[in-house]
């Protein structure tokens, strides 16, 4: 029996800064057999090892067509994120995953998809937009909400124009605070809910990012009509051993490493927002 | 840090030596650490070089001179990273029980030429004075801390600290418990764990050496110490011992300091 | 199935067995105050007589010149430390010169186990961890390794403390399931009664009398005096959505003044399974052993996520402790995460009773 905690090495094949604390680790298994059998789905998770320091959990970003590579974006927080810094191409690291459960895009086929994020929690979500603009025939309207407390914090910026330039997708993000140029909105991103133009009653919304803030995204869009289930969020919980045994990612009784990261609304809904849970 | 070894520095100031003893008693990982670092200044080892620069200092004891307030600020503009070394430098120390007294009385009791003596009323830790980035509790500190913290900053990671109380590791070795079976009054449920849970696998009550944990219930621990039997002043001394100036054991102590035996 | 009458004398006989068929044998013993599970190789070193006084916060050992040897309820061990170790490396890490990490898994001992004494408490909370650690999406290796190595012979328990409630939880005080051997002690010695194959063995190995009527009667009888002399209990064995419909009931703030958040409940409850990883490099930093130890809802550890503490205070993480162990342990596994053992009351050092906060909160009496 394999053993589940075991690591497998992999190597970062390019590494791309994001933004000041954010950047893109790009991988790939040193064991080619390893890499071939490695599928994962858009909102899984991988927990990366860096050697000698730790593990922490991370989600896969990258498209799951993508044979050749596997991508993490990570921000700086804490001591093994800030250790992750230091890697560049070449440099290997343990890698075993992939984790949890994604994102509910076989049920979003052929409905209008949302996709709402705030602060710096766009990474999963990230992933989620590419997936439907790559096959963009087999979703219909498409609408990105994002919201982030300054300006500067939004990274990808130039892709947030060339999303809003593609057919039947509809780009609001909002900055607490903007510099000079910033073409969006100033002010919550929840005031943008009016102008929000989906199909409510079929549509699939899928959100992470702090919880106060898809707090009040989930009750605009009840309001709006879109139902309980159609509404998904990534939790985000202390996790250590990804596999349901360690016991820190619990809420209620869900594990959410093994049971989500990504939860339907209705699933979470007895606890979510109550503080301490 | 870069690919050179890291220039390492170990300051004294008041305190009884024995967290540089830590370093002294690694055995076979000291010879591992001076291969690792550049060990530039470490009086009580060999090499004196106050005023170099370094990219890490540890410090080991207390400011209680005027002197000393000044020399630990060139210690922090000499250094990139500032770790305090055990109970002196961290809160205090034992010394700092002259914070709840009149030193000046005290000093008049014991020096004949009590004049001679440029001590400050209060011993007070590394962190009153200058940024701290890491602090090692513990009286004294433990190898296992010295070289796990070492060994983070050689990877360039942010150390991670011990912040749990002793009862955590005191039940992972499985000791029985001697507050519930002997009435003795530990000190576990609110001291920070790192050593082990020293005292108790010898069948003895924590005495907090390694400070306080993180949420810390003191108010109720000495509740129940005085429910084991314990008069307040002695309940007071539980606390206001080796980190009795650390916030959280200053007031459950200083509460039951003074109350009449009844 | 009842396979006879094993004279006291001759309890020895059943060490010598497990002995050569290579079990280390594992008992109760007098250490420091308490009855703890330690190596077992004489009868005599038994705690013949010893009587616990159990309450709130409260151990007391007496030694009461009775003969026997299981005249105790439960210390603060469970079979817990025995499958789910305290503290473990799980695999190890190299890196060479030219940075390449080889990783390899570190297996535990595979020593076979004989585990004497187990009560019906403890086997209960045992099946409970076989769910979490080897019955769900993954098995652990490590548990699952050791859980295969051990026999358990247990003995129905017919001196509760005061603090025990198995009763209340349905899990005792009679063993009635996952045992190899049980036993029933009497004045003289014990009624044998197999529960698995390797216990069918074990037995034949043993000179066993026939078991009269008288005997079997006074076992029945004592183990049933033992059911109604426990005094405490839970409101109900499914407390999930009372506990879940008062999350800011007062009660809360009241037992967060005089919880210590210690974690001593948690690390004596023979059910909590939760653990933290560590990595231990060594100082050279050519390799790296990666533990697990056990951990604590009550710590803030637990629930740190990136410069955010999601239990910050008592309060919190006690809510967190209750409404896990007695609500959402029945959406986890079926059944309530509490079998009635009494250890986090007798062990909690300011003598929380786990009873009375699920009484105050939830309505209903705990004593009757």
């Amino acid at each position: 029996m394999a053993d589940p905690h075991v690591p497998h090495e992999a190597e970062v094949v390019e590494r791309i800064q994001e933004s000041p604390t954010i950047f893109t680790l790009r991988l790939r298994f040193t064991d080619p057999a390893r890499h071939a059998a490695f599928r994962f789905e858009p909102g899984q998770f991988n927990m990366l090892y860096l050697y000698g320091v730790g593990e922490i959990p991370i989600s896969i970003v990258s498209d799951p067509r993508d044979e050749h590579l596997f991508d993490h974006t990570i921000r700086v927080v804490g001591r093994v994120t800030k250790g992750f810094t230091q890697l560049k191409a070449g440099d290997r690291l343990g890698v075993r995953g992939p984790y949890g459960r994604g994102w509910p895009l076989r049920r979003a086929k052929g409905r209008d998809v949302m996709v709402v994020t705030g602060g710096l929690g766009c990474a999963p979500v990230v992933s989620v937009i590419n997936y439907v603009i790559r096959r963009r025939d087999d979703f219909r309207r498409l609408v990105i909400m994002q919201g982030v407390k300054h300006s500067d914090d939004l990274i990808w910026r130039s892709q947030y124009s060339l999303w809003s330039r593609q057919r039947d997708t509809q780009v609001l993000v909002a900055a607490d605070a903007g510099a000079a140029l910033w073409p969006w909105h100033i002010g919550r991103v929840t005031e943008l809910f009016d102008r929000v133009l989906i199909d409510a009653a079929r549509a699939v919304v899928m959100m992470c990012g702090p919880e106060g803030m898809m707090r009040v995204a989930i009750d605009n869009l009840l309001h709006k009509g879109v139902p309980e289930d159609g509404i998904y969020l990534s939790m985000e919980r202390s996790m250590q051993c990804a596999v349901g045994l360690c016991g820190h990612c619990q809420y209620g009784g869900k594990f959410a490493c093994k049971d989500g990261p990504v939860f339907a609304y209705p699933e979470v809904k007895p606890l979510f927002g109550i503080r301490g849970f | 840090m870069n690919n050179a070894r890291p220039r390492i520095a170990v300051h004294k100031f008041a305190s009884c030596d024995g967290c540089q003893l830590a370093f002294l008693n690694l055995g076979e990982d000291l010879l591992a650490l001076a291969q690792a670092v550049e060990i530039v200044h470490f009086a009580e080892a060999g090499p004196v070089d106050p005023d170099a620069a370094v990219d890490i200092a540890f410090i080991e004891g207390s400011i209680s001179t005027p002197e000393d307030a000044e020399r630990v600020r060139r210690v922090r503009a000499n250094s990139r990273y500032l770790v305090t070394v055990g109970a002196c430098a961290t809160s205090g120390g034992l010394q700092a029980l002259r914070n709840f007294a009149d030193a000046r009385e005290w000093l008049a009791a014991i020096y004949a030429k009590p004049e001679y003596i440029q001590s400050l009323a209060t011993s007070t830790p590394i962190s009153s004075h200058v940024k701290v980035d890491l602090e090692l509790w513990g009286c004294p500190v433990s190898g296992r801390q010295l070289l796990a913290a070492t060994r983070s900053l050689l990877f360039a990671v942010p150390p991670w600290y011990e912040k749990d109380k002793v009862c955590l590791e005191c039940k992972r070795h499985q000791n029985v418990c001697v507050m519930v079976a002997k009435g003795a009054p530990c000190l576990g449920p609110v001291t920070r764990a790192g050593c082990g849970a020293l005292c108790p696998a010898f069948r003895r009550d924590c005495y907090a050496c390694y400070g306080p944990a993180e949420n810390p219930n003191a108010e109720s621990l000495a509740r129940r110490f005085e429910g084991l039997g314990l008069m307040p002043e002695a309940v007071a001394r539980r606390f206001l011992f080796i980190n009795g100036a650390a916030p959280a054991f200053a007031e459950a102590g200083l509460k039951r300091r003074g109350k009449p035996h009844d | 199935m009842e396979s006879g009458f094993l004279p006291r004398t001759r309890f020895q006989t059943l060490l010598d067995a497990l002995h050569r068929a290579g079990y280390r044998c594992v008992g109760p013993r007098v250490r420091d105050g308490a009855i703890v599970y330690d190596t077992l190789t004489r009868a005599e070193e038994l705690p013949r007589g010893m009587r616990d006084r159990q309450a709130p916060g409260r151990y007391r050992l007496e030694q009461t010149g009775n003969p026997r040897f299981f005249s105790w309820a439960n210390g603060p061990q469970a079979l817990k430390p025995f499958v789910f170790a305290p503290q473990e490396p799980l695999w190890r890490s190299e890196r060479n010169a030219s940075g390449e990490i080889r990783f390899a898994e570190i297996s535990p001992p595979a020593e076979r186990l004989a585990i004497i004494g187990v009560r019906a408490c403890d086997l209960a909370a045992l099946r409970l961890q076989d769910r979490h650690f080897q019955e769900g999406v993954v098995a652990d290796s490590h548990y699952a390794a050791r859980r295969r190595n051990l026999i358990l012979i247990a003995v129905h328990c017919t001196h509760p403390a005061d603090t025990c409630f198995c009763v209340s939880t349905g899990d005792g005080p009679r063993a009635t399931q996952d045992f190899d051997l049980a036993l029933s002690e009497l004045d003289d010695g014990y009624l044998v009664q197999a529960g698995s194959e390797p216990g069918r063995e074990l037995a034949a190995q043993l000179t066993l009398t026939r078991a009269t009527a008288a005997q079997r009667e006074a076992a029945a009888r004592e183990i049933e005096e033992s059911a109604k002399s426990q005094t405490r209990r839970l409101p109900s064995r499914q407390l999930r959505d009372a506990l879940f419909a008062n999350l800011e009931h007062p009660r809360w703030n009241d037992v967060a003044e005089r919880c210590l958040s210690c974690g001593n409940c948690t690390a004596v409850c023979p059910t909590c399974f939760c653990h933290s990883e560590a990595e231990e490099p060594t100082l050279a930093g050519d390799h790296s052993r990666h533990l697990r130890l056990w951990d604590s809802c009550f710590t803030q550890g637990h629930s740190y996520i990136h410069g955010l503490t999601i239990r910050a205070d008592t309060r919190t993480r006690y809510r967190q402790w209750l409404t896990h162990k007695l609500g959402s342990w029945h959406d986890q596994y079926g059944r309530s995460g509490c079998v009635g053992c009494g250890r986090c009351i007798a062990w909690c050092p300011v003598g929380i009773d786990i009873t009375e906060e699920a009484a105050a909160i939830c309505g209903g009496g705990t004593h009757g």
